[in-house]
């Protein structure tokens, strides 16, 4: 039991795709204005990911390792098409917020991370176990950002207003309020010393030093340095 | 043609790819270190991403045709995947002076989610050939004129007196978010 339980305390907190890991940061920044995007890019990546890692696991002795990035690509496009249209036909307003970044849910770097990290090595079950705790642990990133940007910028949460008044500081949910927002988080990062792909000293990783949208075994590579630097 | 320059101007000032879309970050952020590389790497995403606007546009009348719309993000991605590849052979074997200058940044773009997301937006808005080819290219062009003003910035700061704080990532995300400031000035321009 205990074993299908790490997967997901590894998701949420110890590697945490985006406070630590800094993965899909794409879609964090851009559908984070308030913090009900946030939840429903959350949700809807967690259900991909969740399938993609379920249907990898399943495939994994079958795929041949020199194709298996073409093969996951493929995976992972077919089954954010299948998300996409369920929204289209049953969550309409999800769909025509989140516009064009569900189908950019395909390069999304933690789908492809996970899929080569753990889905290929491991069994069903416990892929799912990992979506899980990853698709989770993006969900809430996602959720609290879009929160203090909503709280901020608009003077709501979750479109309630708040019981005190003040004047909101628009520019928290135009375009520039996100990269100040993620500045902020890295600074905190960075001041409080945390474990993060921002803040590893003389770095030598990959996409020079911010694993922001690069390939998912690039990802991959900087997560182990990460943690050579953490042993350090 | 007026309509062409419109749309020009619109997908690379006023709807700039990084600063109001966020597609690209990680080369943006990535390769923005110096000028130089910083416009090999504009280059590279001109390059690209007017072919792959011009390909996939084919492509989706394809899809039309056989009525498979639903495909597009699965035949997309792999084109664009395939599509780099074969750039990169091509100017290997053809023109070694350009595969110099671009080479190292090919393979960064296949998974640039811009490349796709100019493909998918190209769709979305029902735009013929040349208009495809056009945003494509205005899309990239953005890029280039974002990632150089970036890389121009921070090696100017690069030798000032940073808090500790905000050195590294923190201080470019700032650089950054003051620029999309300054772009949101373009929005009048339409």
């Amino acid at each position: 039991m205990k074993k299908y339980l790490k997967p997901l305390y590894n998701g949420i907190i110890k590697e945490n795709p985006t406070f630590v890991l800094m993965l899909g940061m794409c879609p964090t920044l851009a559908v984070t204005t308030s913090a009900t995007n946030g939840m429903g890019m959350g949700l809807t990546t967690m259900t991909v990911l969740i399938m993609s890692n379920f249907v990898i696991s399943l495939l994994r002795k079958i795929i041949p390792s020199r194709m298996r990035i073409p093969a996951y690509i493929v995976i992972v496009a077919s089954l954010v098409t299948v998300v996409q249209l369920l929204l289209q036909a049953y969550i309409p307003s999800l769909y025509d917020t989140l516009g064009i970044y569900i189908p950019l849910i395909v390069v999304n770097c933690i789908i492809l991370g996970r899929a080569e990290a753990f889905a290929s090595k491991n069994n069903p079950l416990l892929s799912i176990m990992d979506g899980l705790g990853m698709g989770l642990g993006f969900t809430l990133a996602l959720t609290s950002i879009g929160l203090v940007r909503e709280i901020l910028g608009s003077g709501t949460a979750f479109s309630m207003t708040l019981p005190i008044s003040f004047e909101p500081i628009t520019i928290f949910v135009m375009a520039p309020g996100a990269f100040f927002i993620l500045a902020l988080l890295t600074a905190i990062q960075n001041k409080l010393k945390l474990p993060s792909a921002t803040n590893v000293q003389n770095s030598s990783l990959k996409c020079g030093g911010d694993c922001l949208h690069c390939h998912g075994s690039q990802c991959q590579i900087n997560k182990s340095l990460l943690k050579e630097d953490h042993k350090k | 043609m007026k309509t062409l320059i419109l749309t020009l101007i619109s997908v690379s000032l006023v709807n700039n790819v990084v600063l109001s879309q966020f597609l690209g970050l990680c080369p943006f952020l990535g390769v923005s270190k110096q000028t130089k590389t910083a416009l090999s790497m504009g280059g590279a995403v001109i390059f690209v991403i007017t072919i792959a606007s011009a390909v996939t546009h084919v492509l989706y009348r394809l899809l039309v045709l056989l009525h498979v719309e639903y495909l597009e993000t699965v035949t997309f991605i792999l084109i664009i995947a395939a599509l780099v590849q074969l750039v990169e052979l091509f100017l290997k074997k053809y023109s070694t002076a350009l595969y110099n200058a671009l080479g190292v940044y090919l393979p960064l773009i296949t998974t640039n989610c811009a490349v796709l997301g100019v493909a998918l937006t190209n769709v979305q808005n029902h735009y013929n050939f040349i208009t495809s080819v056009v945003a494509g290219f205005g899309t990239a062009l953005g890029f280039t004129i974002s990632i150089t003003i970036l890389a121009g910035i921070r090696e100017r700061i690069a030798d000032n007196d940073i808090p500790h704080v905000l050195q590294g990532s923190p201080i470019v995300l700032i650089t950054a978010g003051l620029m999309a400031i300054a772009f949101i000035g373009f929005s009048g321009l339409i």
